[in-house]
This record gives C-alpha cells, sequence and structure tokens, in this order.
C-alpha cells in the first residue's frame, strides 16, 4: 500500500483523520506513532507564533493564545521554509477571530508586532548623524532630503497600538484611549517602536517618498494642525529610521 | 559529472563543533574550548540583514562553518522549490560554508511547509525521486551535499529495501556524501526494535563526512512499547555515547557536533559535551 504525501499532510494537521494505511509497527495501532509527526508540527509551529506575538499572548493569555495557535496554523500554515515570514496572516485572523471580538485593537497589535520582526531582519543601514545635522544652518535643512530606513515601518492605528505595546511588552503605564500612529526602527539591531505625534505619520511617508524637509513639513502641516517639526525630526534620529541625507546642491 | 563541482576553500576539522545559538555567541568568540567549528540552520540565515546575518559574518571569521538545511524537502514528492534553492544559494555563495547538508525527509508538500522531518518509504520510486532532487541542489549549488540519515517513528509497508541500502544506493548514484545522526540511528533502532550497533557495523563509513550527536526524549507507544523522539533538548545520554565510540573506534575521528536547539542550555553545558567528544575521540578513534 502506497502512503502519498497529500494523505500523510493532511492526517498531520487533522488529528480527527485516521493514520494513513500502510504505516504500521507490528500492529494497526501505530496512533502514538503518528502523533509524534503531529505533536512536531503542531508545537514547533505554535512556538514560532509564540515567539513572533509575546504582546497578543499576554493580551489573551498563555492557554487562549494556544489554543487560537492551532487553530491558525491549521487555517493558514506556513508556505515556506523561512519561519520568519510565518504568522503575517495573524491581524486579519484576529480580526475575523469571534472570540476575540471583544479585543478590536488586537490585530494592530499583532501587525505591530509582526513590523517588528520584518524590521528585525531586513536590510542594515548607518542612520545619520545628529551632529551632521546639527551642523546644517536653517535654510539648508529645511532644503535637505531625509531617506528612510529600509528597518523603519510606520503603523496607523485607530486605536492605542504603541501604548498597549509599551503597557504590556516594557511595562509602560496604561495606555490613553486614543488613536496612535507608531514607528518602529532600529540604530543597530534591535527595533523599537516609537508613538508619533499628530503629522509625524504624514512627514515620515512624505520624506520617504523623495521630498525635503520643508516640503514633507507643509504637507505634514497642512493634514494635522498639531504637527511640529522639531518633535518629528527629533524622533527621527533617535530611532535610527533617517538615513543618509542629501541636499538640493549635491 | 561531479569533477565540475567546486570543493569547498576548506573542510571540517575531524574535532568537535556545535549548533550555533545567538545566546553563545559571545562566549563562544571568547572562550571557544574544544569547539572547532560552528554549525548553522540555513533557514535562519537568508534575510537581507539583522543581528542573526552581522553574528554570522563575524563567526565566520574565526571558525568553519558547516551549513544544515532543514527545508529543502528532498524527499517530496512534489518538484524542489526553486524560490528556496535561490535563497539557498544567496547563502551558500556569500558564507562558503566548509561543508552543506540536508536531511533524507520531507517538509513541504503542495505549497504549505510542515516544519518536521517527515519520513520517506524506501522504495525504488523514492530513490529515483531522492537522486533527483540530490543531483538538482548539487548541480544547482555546485558543490556536493551530505545527506542525514532521520529518525523514525513507523515503517512503511511498501519499502523495499533497507535504510542502509537506500542510503547508499543515493550516495553511489549521486555522488552525495553521508551525515551519520548516531542519536538518529539509537532512536530509529530503539523504536523498531533493532539493533543500534549492526547499523554502525553495516553503515558506509568511507563516505561519512560529519557525525551529529544528541539528545532525545523518552515515551512509549500505543502498546506499551519504547518510544524515544528526537528532540535535540537535552544531554546525549550514555547509549549513544557508547555507539559513537563505537563507531569512530570504525571510523576514525570525523567532524562531530553536538547539537542542542530546544531548552538550550548555558554555554558550559555545551561546551562539557564538546570536551568529552573530543575525549572520546583522542581515546578511541587514534588508530583508525
Amino acid at each position: 500500500m502506497t502512503v502519498c504525501h497529500r494523505d500523510f499532510a493532511s492526517a498531520l494537521l487533522d488529528s480527527r483523520k485516521p493514520v494513513p494505511a500502510g504505516l504500521t509497527f507490528r500492529s494497526e495501532k501505530a496512533n502514538k506513532r503518528f502523533a509524534v509527526y503531529r505533536n512536531n508540527v503542531a508545537v514547533s509551529l505554535t512556538d514560532a507564533l509564540q515567539s513572533l506575538f509575546p504582546v497578543v499572548r499576554k493580551l489573551v493569555g498563555d492557554e487562549f493564545f494556544k489554543a487560537m495557535a492551532g487553530v491558525y496554523l491549521r487555517r493558514h500554515p506556513p508556505a515556506s521554509p523561512l519561519l520568519a515570514e510565518f504568522g503575517i496572516h495573524m491581524p486579519a485572523f484576529l480580526g475575523g477571530f469571534e472570540p476575540v471580538a471583544r479585543l478590536p485593537y488586537l490585530p494592530d497589535v499583532a501587525k505591530l508586532e509582526i513590523l517588528i520582526r520584518e524590521s528585525f531582519h531586513s536590510k542594515d543601514s548607518v542612520p545619520i548623524s545628529n551632529a551632521y545635522l546639527a551642523s546644517l544652518e536653517p535654510a539648508e535643512l529645511l532644503r535637505a532630503r531625509l531617506g528612510i530606513a529600509p528597518s523603519a515601518r510606520l503603523l496607523r492605528s485607530r486605536y492605542p497600538a504603541f501604548g498597549i505595546w509599551h503597557a504590556n511588552a516594557a511595562g509602560g503605564s496604561q495606555p490613553k484611549n486614543r488613536p496612535e500612529n507608531v514607528l518602529v526602527a532600529r540604530r543597530e539591531f534591535d527595533p523599537k517602536p516609537w508613538h508619533l505625534p499628530g503629522g509625524a505619520y504624514e512627514f515620515i511617508d512624505s520624506l520617504a517618498k523623495g521630498s525635503c524637509i520643508s516640503e514633507a513639513a507643509d504637507q505634514a502641516a497642512a493634514m494635522q494642525s498639531e504637527f511640529r517639526l522639531d518633535q518629528a525630526l527629533a524622533i527621527l534620529l533617535k530611532s535610527g529610521a533617517a538615513i543618509e541625507i542629501k541636499s538640493q546642491f549635491d | 559529472m561531479f569533477d565540475e563541482l567546486q570543493e569547498p576553500g576548506c573542510v571540517l576539522p575531524k574535532s568537535p563543533g556545535v549548533g550555533f545559538k545567538h545566546v553563545h555567541f559571545n562566549e563562544i568568540l571568547n572562550d571557544c574550548g574544544r569547539v572547532a567549528w560552528l554549525e548553522i540552520h540555513a533557514e535562519n540565515y537568508m534575510s537581507e540583514g539583522g543581528r542573526n546575518i552581522a553574528q554570522l559574518k563575524k563567526l565566520r571569521q574565526h571558525f568553519p562553518i558547516s551549513c544544515h538545511g532543514v527545508g529543502l524537502s528532498i524527499g517530496g514528492t512534489n518538484p524542489l522549490d526553486k524560490t528556496h534553492l535561490r535563497r539557498l544559494k544567496t547563502l551558500v555563495d556569500w558564507l562558503v560554508p566548509a561543508s552543506f547538508s540536508e536531511h533524507l525527509a520531507w517538509s513541504s508538500h503542495d505549497g504549505q511547509y510542515y516544519n518536521d522531518l517527515l519520513p520517506v518509504p524506501y522504495t525504488r520510486a523514492a530513490l529515483d525521486r531522492v537522486c533527483d532532487h540530490i543531483d538538482e541542489v548539487q548541480e544547482f549549488l555546485g558543490r556536493s551535499l551530505l545527506l542525514e540519515n532521520p529518525s523514525t517513528y513507523l515503517v512503511f509497508e511498501e519499502s523495499e529495501m533497507s535504510e542502509i541500502e537506500f542510503i547508499s544506493q543515493i550516495s553511489k548514484r549521486t555522488g552525495c556524501g553521508l551525515l551519520l545522526d548516531v542519536n538518529n540511528v539509537f532512536v530509529s533502532a530503539t523504536n523498531h526494535e533493532t539493533d543500534p550497533y549492526s547499523y554502525i557495523n553495516e553503515f558506509p563509513l568511507a563516505l561519512v563526512g560529519e557525525i551529529h550527536l544528541g539528545g532525545h526524549a523518552e515515551d512509549t507507544d500505543d502498546e506499551g512499547a519504547t518510544l524515544l523522539i528526537d528532540n535535540h533538548g537535552a544531554e546525549i545520554v550514555e547509549p549513544v555515547w557508547a555507539l559513537f565510540e563505537h563507531t569512530i573506534k570504525l571510523s576514525g575521528a570525523l567532524p562531530t557536533l553536538i547539537e542542542w536547539d530546544n531548552d538550550v542550555p548555558e554555554w558550559k553545558t555545551l561546551a562539557a559535551e564538546a570536551q568529552r567528544a573530543h575525549t572520546a575521540m583522542e581515546k578511541f578513534a587514534a588508530f583508525a
């Protein structure tokens, strides 16, 4: 009897299915032996989700997360051997998973954790130095263009995604109930989320598309009247999200 | 055809190595003890940047690296994943590892990856398929690979030959070398109630380019028989050390990896296992 890989694979993820015929050990009762494979698959993929989503896990509790991971990994098994890409459907999954409907911010927290992992694995770059930016005359500064690091990521949330993440991952204070935009960036190897004040999201987005600082600031201020250029520049510099600088005289 | 394959610039020393874990980075660079080389899982180093890549770039300046793939699914019935093969080539091309190895197993089917080393029946059809896949990998990477014997828990009724015959045929047809996992030999032999010493005695040791030693967990099957589970999460047990000593008496010293991937211990625990492998090689492999 030939065991086809399709039957073997589908029985791995569905324990209601019988052990494929043709796999034996002395007797017909090979259940616990086949269960080694079932267990390896489920446990290793659950572990991968646990390490990717520590804050989501904390918010729903260990037992609940484990059970939910079991549902997730059967609905969205990894598509490639790169486990660094596993879990990308979690935000959408959480958005439609009825048992967590009471936690509407959960998809955004999951998205933030995915962006942190992406930043971790992305291409390295050298942040620009504060001293260089400080050396520019005000007029030069406004005309300057800042590159945005390949490891930088932006998130727009209707919920306090940063505050919830920060309270649970770093022991920060209770989040305020407000929409929050987030920048994820790293100076060397450890990505860190930053809460973006009004207009900073639009400012960074505009810089990333090639605008000079004054153009980007004008756009941000037009969309968010509370935009403050000094605040936004300070976050860009501290986070490591700003890379090379080009003036229009280059 | 293998005259065309490029041999790597260096080979693994016939000494102990360990599976590299990020938590041990500083200790390895400061005091590596008897550890003469390091093994990495290829799939953890396929990103564009970040700490993992930076650490590997540093380590490769100090140690020969063995690049161990876990995701090619060489035993699969689907064609090899070309995207994954290209990622692997990118890594191998810059890393220039002393050795590249993969498993006699499958892990992907119909576009889904199962993250486990699933078993292959020892049939003529499977042999053809595995050989085709190994030919393709070796040609694409421009180097030969070492193929690792699996830990198994079940027997396929359809199998037509022994595992050793199957593996020997693969090596003969593709020119690949072998990676002998002594713990896997012990686990499989216990699970199938066969003699691990006979397995070693019959194994084509001249083709072995690397040995793996690791820990396993113990359970029982439906009928109460011992069921060992390869988990790389514990110390190497005495019967596996004894089987290793028996192996190197026959083969001579070989590059020997201490594999500990789960519940990773402190560096000194891992270094002590490497020291023990070193001592065993000095004692038992001197005249081979």
